[in-house]
């Protein structure tokens, strides 16, 4: 309740509203205590006094009745009506909505079916005819209008009753023999009221524009809404009631309390003050790379210095467990961590020589999909839903190069063939949901493949699908790797895919690399205590029986590191020395981060 | 697709019939008969009982309606006695000005609407987003009688640049330039409602689907930005904008009653004002019946509008 209210006072608008609201109720409440000539006393001899004319501020109009308090009274019965309109179709709305989904069944089945059909009206027209039906008058306005919001409480009301009525506590109350009627009142009611209450409260502006606008017809009450000064109440009204609505809506809904319904942005936020020097020969040379995620108050260094080369036609893989950094890295190469919240801190991408850290962003869109492709983990979420995949993939092809519809739709096909997909002129067609798992990663390594670039950054491309299919797609890798001289950095926690594939494994924990080297030395003999327990994790086919061992602990929070070695909470040989200072990623060619290595490099 | 859509037109049926239950039982609730107001207050007795047994309105109510419904069936709506013609003459005039009114509306709610949420989640936290938040929730919570008379004052009445009211000048006039004049001023405060809830629907969808990962294989292929939003971001998130544009077009068609009396516009919405007015019951009936049918099909149109949007839900 506080953090709600403490939320709740940081959105600007609704304390704007709620202030614009308590003003004008506390105005309402004192209408009869203030000094205010009788709204309905006419005198003709006052008619059409202008503004701010003796003892009538606001004037007076045709009958000359004095304008302020009209206005006042007339608000005073506004909220009142509205207030009355909202608790009466709320009371009544949620009582229905209870009943029919509380009971279920036949029951349900009904009223739903009358409160769809209610809802099939435009609301008006049934205003309309029920006020045809009653007669002009206030009254029968706030009842047309009750009425008509009736069906909209009881299906809102209903859906959340049926999540209530198959709890436990609800099949508790029944077991122990409570008839239904106390089951409703103690165990369903309080916890719908809570929904009823501020639904009916966002609603109270719409009741009242709804009951302004019967009376504006003649329908309702007859109050002179021609003149500016009731339509701006009117207006100010219901829109301090829509603030304050909507202020409270975001407090309540959680994903806007983390902030995660910001939008990534075209490309990744650089923050860096010193870029490192040009160095080092590869195509693509990551130098001190630093990425955060800044949520709050808190930094998350997700990326905390990672240096990583990679020559053509070189395949490097970069494992590590869930979290340690790997993909952020990976990402971090053309920009496209999501930011906000990430942002790149340090260090330097060069694609032969050129840095892309800081590039403009028609640079890196640019080279985006043209030198540098991604293949990303789940290819049903990563292909566009809407789209055909021939359509995807043409389009990755045409961003690049002024070529035809047809010639792209026909390079498309191609490379759906090159890929292994059988029948891929009918398979361009397809939506993604369409494919099998296997079928749209290799969609999504077409796409890569599309503009033939030099390097393919492939993050986790294997993890969502089965043993098997994972098989085919890692050899179909390996074959286009040899026939085109690709460079692949392949993302991956599973130290089986890194054998397979790569020449050189770099190792990351909590956003530093620990180790690297060449894949069979260091498979064969690790040198750091953490890669040596991720091998052990690996179970070997064919390898007899043994334990697979689990590494104790979980990896250290990236916002709260540890100093010296962020291993050592969980390392059987750390001693104090490991805990103090910073370690440096030692050797060459073969680089461990350990004090106490367990092979000398 | 096609069997969709047949199911989807038998579906109607039922709620067509109940459309006609409650318009009929709630215009029984009526007090006062027909007849007295047909003939007026010093009609003799003996015509009032005449008049009602030659109306049918002697027999009981479930043999009235059943008459009514065989009539409607059959494209009869009956006659309306104020106005001393068919109901279904009156109710298609009418109603074909109110679509060209309602229409307008929603295409332009549509289009600003779409394009004020997309901009809106495009700069989010930006002045542009600020800009059209604080409009939005004026948009949403003005009075659209209010706006529309407001509106009348400023364009019509002091600077003389439209026409205050009507649909086309009583003396020359008629073409679609003159349409257009008249229509500019009451289309505009029609859509302003439904433009700011669509806005706001659309920027909470686009956000939605901006975090997708298929946006970031879109960035990751070279797709540039203004692709990005307007075409891969925008075509995923329509998905859920277009019920939101089927609710707001029957919002637009019924409020177009509001305005249909500001602008003194000669649609169906006056016509039913004044039908009730005038207890006029018949127009009201047919009147009502109509546009909840057309309400109906429009409703059934959307959906089929989504599901060739969105192949997922054909299957």
């Amino acid at each position: 309740m506080r953090l709600f209210l403490k939320l709740l006072a940081r959105n600007r608008l609704a304390v704007f509203g709620a202030a614009v609201l308590g003003v004008i109720v506390i105005v309402v409440l004192l209408v009869p205590l203030l000094p205010l000539a009788d709204p309905d006393v006419t005198s003709t001899g006052d008619r059409f006094q202008r503004p701010f004319s003796a003892g009538h501020p606001l004037g007076t109009d045709h009958l000359g009745r004095d304008l302020l308090s009209r206005l006042l009274w007339g608000t005073r019965l506004s909220l009142a009506v509205g207030f009355a309109a909202a608790v009466i179709a709320g009371t009544i709305g949620a009582g229905i909505g209870v009943i029919a989904g509380y009971f279920g069944g036949r029951v349900d089945n009904v009223i739903m079916r009358g409160v769809d059909m209610l809802m099939a009206f435009p609301y008006i027209l049934l205003a309309l005819a029920i006020v045809a039906a009653l007669g002009p008058g206030l009254m029968n306005a706030l009842i047309a209008v009750a009425a008509v919001n009736v069906p909209f409480f009881a299906r809102n009301i209903r859906g959340i009753t049926v999540g209530i009525a198959h709890r436990e506590f609800v099949d508790a109350a029944r077991l122990s023999g409570m008839g239904h009627g106390r089951i409703l009142l103690s165990e369903i009611v309080p916890n719908v009221l809570p929904v009823v209450v501020i639904a009916m409260s966002t609603t109270i502006g719409w009741m009242i524009l709804e009951t302004a606008g019967l009376s504006f017809l003649g329908l309702g009450s007859q109050p002179p809404h021609t003149s500016v000064v009731p339509g701006v109440m009117i207006l100010l009204i219901v829109m301090s009631i829509n603030l304050l609505g909507d202020g409270v809506r975001d407090a309540l809904d959680p994903r806007l309390r983390s902030g995660a319904l910001s939008r990534p942005m075209a490309a990744t936020l650089v923050d860096r003050d010193t870029v490192p020097d040009a160095q080092g020969p590869g195509l693509l040379a990551i130098d001190g790379l630093r990425t955060e995620f800044r949520v709050g108050p808190r930094l998350y260094k997700a990326v905390g210095g990672v240096s990583l080369s990679l020559a053509p036609g070189e395949c490097v893989g970069l494992i590590g467990e869930s979290g340690s950094g790997k993909s952020v890295t990976a990402l971090s190469v053309m920009g496209l961590v999501a930011s906000p919240p990430g942002v790149i801190t340090g260090g330097a991408v060069r694609l032969e020589g050129e840095d892309l850290i800081g590039a403009p962003y028609a640079r890196l869109r640019s080279l985006r999909g043209d030198r540098v492709a991604y293949i990303f983990q789940d290819p049903l979420a990563t292909l566009h839903p809407l789209y055909r995949v021939g359509d995807q993939l043409a389009e990755a092809i045409r961003v690049h190069h002024a070529v035809s519809r047809e010639a792209a739709a026909a390079r498309a096909v191609k490379l759906l063939a090159d890929v292994r997909i059988p029948n891929p002129e009918a398979r361009a067609r397809a939506f993604p949901h369409e494919l099998s798992g296997g079928m749209r990663q290799r969609v999504g390594i077409a796409m890569a493949l599309a503009n033939e670039p030099e390097i393919i950054i492939a993050d986790e491309p294997t993890t969502a699908l089965d043993v098997t299919v994972q098989a085919q797609i890692l050899s179909l890798l390996d074959d286009l790797r040899r026939e085109r001289g690709l460079a692949i950095l392949f993302i991956t926690h599973d130290f089986g895919v890194v054998g397979q594939l790569c020449d050189r494994v770099a190792v990351m924990y909590a956003g530093r690399i620990v180790e690297e080297g060449r894949t069979e030395e260091v498979l064969a003999s690790p040198a750091h205590p953490y890669t040596k327990r991720l091998i052990a994790c690996v179970p070997e086919l064919g390898g007899g029986r043994r334990w697979l061992e689990a590494i104790p602990g979980l990896p250290p929070a990236v916002d709260s590191l540890p100093e010296g070695c962020a291993f050592a909470p969980r390392c059987a040989k750390a001693d104090d020395a490991c805990r103090t200072g910073e370690i440096a990623l030692a050797g060459d060619g073969r680089k461990v981060r350990c004090l106490k290595p367990e092979v000398v490099a | 697709m096609g069997g969709y859509i047949l199911k989807r037109l038998i579906s109607a049926v039922p709620v067509l019939l109940g459309i006609t239950v409650i318009v009929f039982a709630i215009m029984a609730l009526i007090p006062g008969d027909p007849a007295t107001a047909i003939l007026g207050s010093y009609a003799t007795p003996e015509n009032v009982a005449r008049l009602n047994r030659e109306l049918g309105l002697d027999r009981p109510l479930v043999s009235q309606y059943f008459i009514w419904l065989g009539n409607l069936v059959q494209g009869d709506f009956g006659r309306s006695f104020a106005l001393n013609r068919p109901v279904l003459d009156e109710v298609l005039e009418r109603f074909s000005a109110t679509l060209v009114l309602a229409g307008a509306a929603f295409v332009l709610c549509a289009l600003l609407g779409i394009a004020a949420g997309v901009v809106s989640a495009a700069r989010q936290y930006g002045a542009a987003d600020k800009a059209i938040t604080v409009a939005v929730i004026l948009g949403i919570s003005v009075p659209s009688f209010f706006l529309g008379m407001m509106m009348i004052l400023v364009f019509a009445v002091r600077l003389r640049w439209l026409p205050v009211s009507g649909m086309y000048e009583i003396y020359g006039g008629g073409d679609l330039r003159d349409l257009l004049r008249h229509l500019a001023m009451p289309a505009l405060a029609l859509s302003v409602v439904a433009t700011g809830v669509i806005a706001r629907l659309t920027r909470a969808a686009m956000l939605e689907v901006l975090r997708q990962d298929f946006i970031r294989t879109a960035r990751a292929k070279g797709v540039g930005e203004g692709r990005v939003i307007w075409g891969h971001a925008l075509r995923a998130a329509m998905v859920s904008v277009i019920p939101v544009l089927g609710i707001q077009a029957g919002f637009v068609l019924s409020g177009a009653v509001y305005i249909e009396i500001v602008f003194q516009w000669p649609g169906i919405g006056r016509m039913l004002v004044d039908a009730i007015l005038k207890r006029d019951i018949l127009l009201v009936q047919g009147g009502v019946v109509f546009v909840a049918a057309c309400y109906v099909f429009f409703n059934i149109l959307v959906d089929v509008a989504q599901s060739v949007l969105d192949p997922r839900i054909r299957t």
